[in-house]
């Protein structure tokens, strides 16, 4: 990584912590967290659906099962209040990590079509257990939390925080991934299963890594949600409207990218939540939903991150050729070795 | 040189039945073999064989003086034996770059990984530059070539190509023969399976023609292309009598190989 790069994006982290702590209204700060909140779930989706290529669209049980695995550790331990519950979030995101891979297991035997359809049938098992299982859930009743006792002007500052560092988390891993073995095999995998398996890749271990660290992710975010949100329902934690948003979102900034997803949800969440207020309960930005998605599959297809990539790589072989007197200039071997 | 690869009686078959009825064939180290034959004679079948994709009912696969024979395909690749299969096995939508490190999947040494990547760019130029190219726009020639550089990844002392020429233009032949050609410069010893007769035995050292699912003839790759009788049956009629025919060496068919050709397919 360069120097300049490195300084971006020292700047970009800071700015992304400053943003917390700037004096804004209750209502802009809420924008905020939720952007964040669907950059990291949508981030922690593009390992099983960019790398990968399988779209999941059950990461919402996932969600689901971390706000309520949240919301039943308040109310069957202890765990005391204010910063505290932040601490629980590893082991709710190992705990599900281990819980998705026996699902992982089943549902990534099917491809394609039917592996979107086995996810989305998990988040309606979910969704179903979350009404059902009135003991632990209180069906829909719905379960609270004592609010914890954070000062009024600031309260939304610890959920920021730790929502961004989910985000930071998933882009993390992310960017491990797409340096490693790893990120490689999963595109084996995304581009041809079969061939994968031909050149050695461990084609069931590499998809449940990538599975089982997704849902981890999202169910992390979903704790913090939960006791951002405090009262959760089934309807509400276990919701596909959220599987569909990471999706639009993954699709728009660019599957398969760094930076793509969170993109997606920079431009996606701002104006969604903004047009909720303006147009209150009425939905309406469902169908902006709709447009959006007919907007990518039109006129962006691959994602803006690869368009503006193969824009730009155009534009650098075309300055290369004319350089070089219509010969292609390639860089030094040593910059290309791994 | 002596041989790196034998096989011995070797008796294979699928559900349908046998398809191997006792092949005895030696692959010398350095070289190309060029194995020939109607279809339906087994050739690639001898080939998986030897890569492990089908386990051998009776007979015994030596590599390097160590019977493979009972040896997993892994362990097989681990040995140094890879398989270009006849179908495309690049990843399309990967760029060559990628394409060429996933040759490299199993290999664990970051530094083995650099030496062999390093090589492959010198030995085979596509790879550098078409990298950013992805595989799936490169020509059936292309995709050959990086198929082939993607085996260097291993560092393999014997490759297995399958109809490396079938459904590729004139131009892009010759390319994939050259490129067996080089190999065989850089030391790899290749096992070929080639429809395309006349070039397949050009470009080897040694030759065997499998009909029936037995060796029927033998000889170096220059001798079968003088061969009237091969000619005839695989060469489409003429028998070559050019200078490449006069310059012939090794072992030349016996009488009675030549009848067994004669029979009746």
């Amino acid at each position: 990584m360069t120097v300049v790069r490195r300084a971006g994006l020292a700047l970009l982290l800071t700015a992304a912590v400053l943003v917390g702590f700037v004096g804004v209204t209750h209502w802009i700060m809420n924008i905020f967290i939720f952007t964040v909140m669907y950059a990291g779930l949508a981030t922690g989706w593009n390992l099983v659906g960019g790398f990968a290529g399988y779209t999941s669209l059950g990461h919402a049980a996932f969600f689901g099962i971390g706000a309520y695995a949240m919301d039943v550790t308040f109310e069957h331990h202890s765990i005391g209040a204010g910063y505290v519950p932040f601490a629980i979030l590893p082991f709710i995101g190992i705990g599900v990590a281990a819980l998705s891979i026996p699902l992982g297991w089943i549902a990534m035997r099917t491809r394609a079509a039917t592996f979107a359809i086995v996810t989305i049938t998990l988040l309606f098992v979910v969704q179903t257990l979350a009404f059902n299982l009135k003991s632990i859930t209180h069906g829909s009743q719905g379960m609270g939390i004592t609010p914890p006792p954070f000062a009024l002007h600031t309260y939304e500052r610890p959920f920021y925080v730790a929502m961004l560092a989910m985000l930071v988390l998933a882009l993390l891993i992310t960017w491990y991934v797409q340096r490693s073995k790893l990120g490689l095999a999963l595109a084996a995998i995304r581009d041809d299963e079969d061939k994968a398996h031909g050149v050695g890749v461990h084609v069931t271990a590499v998809k449940l890594i990538a599975f089982s660290t997704s849902v981890a992710i999202a169910s992390m975010i979903g704790a913090v949600w939960a006791y951002y949100v405090l009262f959760i329902y089934p309807q509400f934690a276990v919701d596909p409207l959220i599987s569909i948003g990471i999706v639009l979102m993954v699709f728009l900034g660019g599957k398969g990218t760094l930076w793509g997803p969170a993109l997606g949800a920079l431009i996606v969440v701002p104006a969604q939540q903004y047009f909720a207020y303006e147009l209150g309960a009425s939905k309406l930005y469902l169908i902006a939903y709709a447009g959006l998605f007919l907007v990518i599959m039109l006129f962006l297809p691959q994602g803006i991150i690869p368009s503006l990539a193969s824009w730009a790589d155009r534009n650098r072989h075309r300055r290369a050729r004319t350089l070089s007197g219509g010969q292609l200039v390639s860089p030094p071997l040593h910059e290309l070795l791994p | 040189m002596g041989a790196l690869l034998s096989l011995d009686g070797v008796v294979a078959g699928y559900n349908q039945g046998l398809v191997l009825k006792g092949v005895n064939l030696s692959v010398d180290a350095s070289e190309v073999t060029c194995l020939i034959g109607p279809n339906g004679a087994g050739k690639s079948t001898v080939l998986k064989t030897v890569s492990g994709l089908l386990k051998p009912i009776s007979g015994t696969v030596c590599f390097d003086s160590e019977d493979i024979t009972s040896l997993s395909t892994h362990e097989r690749l681990r040995r140094g034996i890879v398989h270009v299969p006849q179908d495309r096995s690049l990843f399309p939508a990967m760029t060559v770059w990628d394409n060429v490190l996933m040759g490299a999947h199993i290999v664990r040494d970051h530094a083995a990984i650099r030496s062999r990547l390093a090589t492959v760019v010198e030995m085979f130029p596509i790879v550098e530059r078409r990298r950013q190219a992805h595989a799936g726009s490169l020509s059936g020639g292309e995709q050959k070539i990086v198929e082939i550089a993607r085996t260097m990844m291993l560092d393999p002392k014997l490759i297995l190509l399958d109809e490396p020429s079938i459904g590729l233009d004139p131009r892009s032949r010759r390319l994939v023969f050259d490129t067996i050609r080089e190999l065989t410069k850089a030391g790899r010893t290749v096992l070929l399976v080639e429809q395309n007769a006349r070039s397949g035995l050009a470009v080897a050292q040694h030759g065997a023609i499998l009909e029936g699912g037995v060796v029927k003839l033998e000889g170096t790759g220059l001798s079968l292309l003088d061969d009237p009788l091969v000619a005839q049956l695989y060469l489409g009629a003429v028998a070559p009598t050019t200078s490449v025919a006069s310059r012939a060496t090794g072992v030349l068919p016996s009488p009675n190989s030549i009848s067994a050709l004669k029979e009746p397919q």
